[in-house]
């Protein structure tokens, strides 16, 4: 692997654009005139098309893909640092883990029809899976808060099995139907019933383990508060750090491999004696697992849910995530998230506006860079291994 | 229950399933030629129902009172912007990604959606809120015990049934309907034997937009309203009633509009759950059915490409 010199050079342009990218979106949270925030925007655009052109991005990624593991926990430290900076701050650290928990989510699908080529359009339901799992369970059962994240993604997965025999049996266009209409029975139900709340929704008890209040601020000495979201943040931080990495791993294993080949050619797959059935059951249950779980902590992050939050449209926007951040690969998605929650919260003129521009912007995308924004790269086992 | 209050329900429900199957139908035809699902074909009848409104509020301030005349402005109108629209979709945004995975053109057309209702909240007039749709029919009601049967109803059902039936010659009886289905089956032969394939694919999607309009304004005339976020729901039942009809096929298409229109209608009655989840119910079967009949209930005539 070279000397302890040549890893630090490898890993340097990785760590220059961590630091960058964390002191640009440090900058775009902080800033309040609409003017500055369009200017930093512009600012951002300029900066990566200039290292796209420079071939700065090229750098960027070959240090990404020699050094992974460790710059993984550069970036830990990267989000750890941005959370510190607005330690305060209730609405950016808000927006900070609603990211993280999206990233989960995504991650979710991103393993259903990133790698297994299975569509699912009810995203948006299992995430209420999740939350509205977490919302019975803390209030009427004294269950660990922990085991509750786990419970919120089984319940996801169970409900998914639902889903499995006319998902398997159909394909293409339908199965997008089954999905659809799950995702809409789902919201119907919520609405209509009277045990789950009906449309006000239900009260979700905040997080504790072992005695720790998550959504107290933390108090250090006299006059010094620390917003509750950081509490949140942490523990997404270390469910994603966990769901990355077993994404992660999966995609570089031989499951991840027949995946791949499933989503690619299912009867030229099936012919070389691959069990279609099985790896898909894996992928669509593991993903809902993952989204399930993503949706416990929301819940219990927010502390009260409706049947607003769960619309087809939500579904949507899950999807419109992973195809943006470029179909298959979890960086992407991490950039997606960003830009998707991050922009409409800072730049109020487009607020109103944002679901067009969602919709407008998911077309350009689709008519012109079909791939997304970090397209997923070739698969690779060596590390620093470039294709010729 | 009485036979006044069936015969009530039984109306309602045929209502339902004429608009259910004039959506379907379209879902249907453009699946046919272009093995594609335009998702945006529900959020189109939106449009076309508020063009028709804008039409009838555009003809009033002009001085056209007649109700006849305004009701044939409405549904000119509406029916010509739609077809144009449907084109436009079919020409800039479906045709250009005709080589990419079918996933793509799901998103992109339910997003094309989004932006279409999107924009009427945003910039129509108080587009946020409900618009009250004008009564363009005569109101007469003639009531049989429990059953009123209303005379524009009726009027809304012979309509409907009158499209389905001209739709039915179009496709078997023209030489336009003959290049449709010559294309639906295959399209290199059909562009072989001289047919303009793009022509036709442009045709087919202002037929299926134009029949949306129709359906959007005859759901303005039967519940009197129409607001902005009405196409999702519509365009999902459309499409699942295209489905499971088995896409591709037209007739399939008018069944399943009617078999959902007809679960729901059992949802309300014979159910012993509140009223309140028959959607549930219906969309339940419709997953059922799904997984007994994965192609549909009339199946595609595909065979599998390897």
């Amino acid at each position: 692997m070279g000397s302890a010199r040549a890893v630090i050079v490898s890993m340097l342009p990785g760590i220059g654009s961590a630091v960058a990218v964390t002191v640009y979106v440090i900058l775009l949270l902080a800033v309040e005139s609409q003017a500055a925030i369009a200017a930093l925007l512009a600012a951002g655009v300029i900066a990566v098309l200039a290292a796209v052109r420079f071939g700065g991005m090229a750098r960027i990624g070959r240090s990404f893909a020699e050094r992974e593991d460790a710059l993984h926990v550069v970036i830990v430290l990267a989000v750890l640092a941005l959370t510190g900076f607005f330690y305060e701050d209730h609405f950016v650290l808000l927006l900070v883990a609603t990211v993280i928990i999206y990233v989960i989510a995504c991650l979710g699908l991103n393993l259903q029809f990133g790698y297994a080529g299975m569509l699912n359009f009810a995203g948006a339901a299992f995430f209420g899976v999740g939350c509205y799992t977490a919302a019975v369970l803390t209030r009427n059962t004294p269950m660990p808060h922990l085991l509750i994240l786990v419970a919120g993604g089984v319940m996801a997965a169970v409900i998914g099995s639902l889903l499995i025999l006319p998902v398997l049996r159909t394909r293409s266009h339908y199965s997008a139907v089954v999905t659809i209409a799950f995702a809409l029975l789902f919201k119907i139900f919520l609405e209509v019933n009277d045990t789950l709340g009906g449309p006000q929704g239900l009260r979700v008890d905040g997080m504790n383990v072992l005695g720790w209040e998550f959504n107290d601020n933390i108090e250090i000495g006299d006059d010094f508060e620390v917003a509750f979201y950081v509490n949140y943040i942490v523990v997404g931080l270390i469910v994603l750090a966990l769901a990355f990495t077993f994404v992660r791993r999966l995609e570089r294993s031989w499951v991840g491999l027949n995946l791949d080949a499933i989503r690619l050619d299912e009867t030229a797959a099936a012919c070389f004696g691959l069990n279609i059935t099985r790896w898909k059951i894996t992928a669509f249950t593991l993903g809902n697992f993952l989204i399930g779980v993503a949706g416990a902590l929301y819940a219990m992050m927010l502390g009260f849910i409706a049947p607003t939050n769960f619309t087809f449209g939500d579904s949507l926007i899950l999807v419109s995530i992973v195809l943006l951040g470029g179909i298959g690969n979890p960086w992407g998605l991490v950039v997606a998230t960003t830009i998707l929650i991050i922009l409409p919260e800072k730049l109020q003129v487009i607020q109103e506006y944002r679901f067009l521009l969602f919709g407008a912007m998911v077309i350009l995308i689709l008519l012109f860079r079909p791939e997304g924004l970090l397209p997923r790269p070739l698969r690779t086992y060596l590390p620093g291994w470039q294709p010729k | 229950m009485d036979v006044g209050l069936f015969g009530q329900y039984v109306m309602n429900g045929l209502m339902l399933g004429m608009m259910y199957a004039l959506v379907a139908v379209g879902f249907t035809l453009y699946f046919g030629v272009l093995d594609v699902i335009n998702f945006s074909h529900g959020d189109v009848l939106t449009v076309g129902a508020f063009a028709g409104l804008a039409t009838y509020l555009g003809l009033s301030e002009i001085g056209v009172s007649w109700a006849p005349a305004q009701l044939a402005g409405v549904l000119v109108v509406a029916t010509v912007c739609m077809a144009v629209l449907g084109a436009a979709i079919a020409k800039y945004l479906v045709l250009p990604l005709k080589a990419a995975p079918p996933l793509n053109t799901l998103l992109l057309t339910l997003m094309l959606g989004t932006v279409l209702h999107e924009a009427i909240r945003l910039f129509y007039p108080l587009g946020a809120n409900p618009q009250r749709f004008p009564p363009l029919l005569p109101t007469q009601a003639y009531s049989f015990g429990n059953f009123t049967l209303r005379i524009d109803n009726v009027m809304l059902l012979l309509a409907g049934l009158g499209v389905i039936v001209g739709i039915h010659l179009v496709i078997n009886k023209t030489k336009l309907g003959l290049a449709i289905r010559a294309v639906a089956q295959d399209e290199e032969t059909a562009k072989t034997m001289g047919i303009n394939f793009t022509l036709i694919v442009l045709i087919t999607f202002a037929i299926g937009s134009g029949l949306a309009a129709f359906a959007g304004i005859l759901h303005g005339l039967y519940y009197g309203e129409i607001n902005f976020a009405m196409g999702l729901l519509l365009g999902v039942i459309g499409f699942s009633s295209a489905i499971v009809g088995g896409l591709g096929n037209i007739y399939g298409a008018i069944i399943g509009g009617f078999l959902f229109a007809a679960l729901q209608t059992i949802g309300v009655v014979a159910m012993p759950f509140p009223s309140a989840y028959k959607d549930v119910f219906a969309f339940t079967v419709i997953i059922l059915i799904m997984a007994w009949r994965p192609t549909g209930l009339i199946s595609e005539k595909i065979s599998e490409r390897v």
